[in-house]
């Protein structure tokens, strides 16, 4: 069997929609929660979802159902316990985060589970994705990709300021409520295909990609479910054309591939934003004494490598700290 | 004027507002008339923040009673018509934005939900952004903005919304001379407009002209409420005692336990 002949397998395609789906659903709500500093929100309910996954084991029901129903509870106890202040946000996430994944364990050992059966959610799993799952998951991006779109505006003022958002006459606490359980479902939307204790980075990893070369909320946004779907799909790919030789979950894959993406593009932005710096106009002082430099045989110009930056109506050429603007025959220092 | 006139932007009516069961504000009487500037000043710690958080509805009022345009605070639910530049809030946040959405997120209050943006909200952020002189900066990231045009960016998102009143807790603090003068040329073209401004400052500076009025808060009390003076004469009226505050007559009440209730009740 060759690898073209695994993409025209059922449970692969089921698998591939299930990823492309996922990789639009976390980046989107990831960003708004990248936009709060609170990067880690996604781990903490994903591991939470953990205890909801072996609730499902034990009782016998849906695995998906119950985990999404805990790590909704789980995200509004965190949201509650941040807002009434009684400890630290990220207090309050290491606890539950803690607590779910050893309730998790715990619950898995007591259904008479092995750690097999587990693993599957922890780190996605190709085949075990069944038809009904990709009507859930496509239902709930559906969800996930409506309200963060539509409510953006408001999301996003939230997410920036909230004591402004507040007098401004929004429902902050609810918006904050609805980050939180929009994260959970997301969460639970990638539990299939990353796994629950990788799905934060699919949240996260797109933002940071994203936003080495995006100057906009709008285009780190767009960028980030560009990201994430190219990982998402790339890394079940890469995870199907493995599984020849070894068994690998498709979780770490994408995972890494969207590590690799940010690997990428972490020297561009460095570079856009130290140019962007560089070149930025120099402000107009007035009434500077005149200044011209000493004797200087280069010829500056548009090729001459020196940064040419814009201040008032001419042009300043930066080298070795001076800056040179064009007077007649010389060169003034600004 | 009757208490509940609704042409009256701000009212406090004997308000005490405690933190974790703590004083702060103590029996404060303030009404903003409309088209007033009012600034706020006094050392820090004596209760200007707390009673501008109490004014826009973040802080819970133990007694008394706020009104805003005529409406118990409580029941107010016209808040497009106030604009709120919170303190030492950066404009940045863990995502970039360019400095148009981050004033265009003033227009949340007059949005309706799920609705694009319209024509009105386009032209208020473009005429907000021409206000505080940013209109070319428009596209830039927040985050190469210096601190001073940062603060500007934060006033022309709480200008965007078209606010009748608006209320800024420091917005010169640690703010250039240049910057200072672009925020007073734009509380002035908002003044122009009729607007109610109610201003907390550590530097006055280029926005002296423009003030109508002046409180110094100290301790939890309203200390002096008059003419305008500069920070330099109130500061300094800070190591005198209450009543050698500037103004001619006393204005303080005499603080003789931190609850002073029954002195108020007599006068």
């Amino acid at each position: 069997m060759t690898f073209l002949d695994l993409l025209s397998l059922d449970f692969m395609q089921r698998a591939l929609v299930a990823a492309l789906l996922t990789g639009l659903a976390a980046p989107a709500i990831g960003t708004f929660i990248v936009q709060r500093r609170l990067a880690l929100l996604g781990d903490g309910i994903g591991h939470v979802a953990v205890t909801g996954v072996a609730l499902g084991l034990l009782t016998g029901a849906s695995p998906t159902w119950s985990a999404i129903v805990v790590a909704v509870l789980g995200a509004v106890l965190m949201e509650v316990i941040r807002e009434r202040g009684h400890t630290n946000g990220d207090v309050a996430l290491a606890l539950l985060f803690y607590g779910g994944l050893a309730g998790g364990v715990l619950i898995t050992g007591i259904a008479g589970q092995g750690a097999a059966t587990l693993q599957s959610y922890l780190f996605g799993s190709l085949n075990s994705i069944s038809y009904t799952d990709v009507v859930f998951t496509a239902v709930l991006t559906v969800v996930v990709l409506v309200l963060t779109l539509g409510l953006s505006p408001q999301l996003f003022a939230v997410a920036s300021d909230q004591d402004f958002a507040r007098v401004a006459g929004l429902r902050v606490r609810g918006y904050n409520l609805l980050i939180a359980v929009l994260a959970a479902v997301s969460i639970t939307v990638a539990m299939r295909t990353v796994g629950l204790l990788l799905v934060s980075a699919l949240m996260v990893v797109p933002v940071a990609t994203s936003q080495q070369l995006a100057r906009s909320f709008r285009a780190t946004f767009v960028g980030a479910m560009l990201v994430g779907c190219v990982a998402s799909v790339g890394g079940l790919l890469v995870s199907a054309a493995l599984s020849f030789r070894v068994d690998v979950a498709p979780g770490p894959t994408i995972v890494l591939l969207a590590l690799a993406m940010f690997t990428a593009t972490w020297p561009i932005g460095v570079w856009l934003r130290r140019r962007s710096r560089l070149m930025a106009p120099f402000p107009e002082v007035a009434a500077a004494p005149h200044r011209s430099a000493d004797v200087h045989p280069h010829e500056h110009g548009e090729d001459c490598g020196h940064p040419a930056v814009p201040h008032a109506d001419h042009v300043d050429y930066v080298h070795d700290g001076h800056r040179h603007a064009v007077h007649g025959e010389h060169y003034d220092e600004h | 004027m009757t208490p509940t006139d609704t042409s009256v932007p701000v009212v406090l009516d004997r308000v005490s507002v405690a933190i974790g069961g703590r004083p702060i504000l103590r029996d404060v009487d303030l009404t903003v008339h409309a088209g007033d500037m009012v600034t706020l000043l006094g050392p820090n710690g004596s209760g200007k923040s707390t009673l501008v958080r109490a004014l826009t509805g973040l802080l819970p009022v133990a007694r008394g009673e706020v009104r805003l345009f005529g409406t118990p605070l409580d029941d107010f639910g016209d808040w497009q018509r106030v604009g709120f530049v919170p303190q030492r809030s950066t404009a940045t946040g863990g995502v970039p934005a360019t400095v148009r959405e981050v004033v265009a997120s003033g227009r949340v209050g007059r949005r309706r939900l799920l609705r694009p943006t319209s024509a009105a909200d386009r032209s208020a952020v473009e005429s907000a952004l021409e206000v505080v002189g940013l209109a070319e900066r428009a596209s830039y990231g927040v985050s190469q903005l210096s601190g001073g045009q940062q603060q500007r960016v934060l006033i022309a998102r709480a200008l965007a919304g078209e606010p009748d009143l608006l209320v800024l807790d420091e917005p010169t603090a640690g703010v250039d001379l240049p910057n200072q003068q672009a925020l007073a040329d734009a509380l002035r073209r908002l003044k122009e407009r009729g607007a109610t401004i109610v201003l907390v400052a550590h530097e006055i500076g280029p926005m002296m002209p423009l003030i109508d009025r002046t409180v110094v808060m100290r301790d939890g009390w309203v200390a002096y409420d008059g003419p305008p003076l500069t920070q330099e004469v109130a500061s300094h009226a800070h190591h005198h005692h209450d009543h050698d505050v500037p103004g001619g007559h006393d204005h303080a009440p005499h603080v003789s336990s931190p609850f002073d209730w029954e002195r108020r009740n007599r006068s």
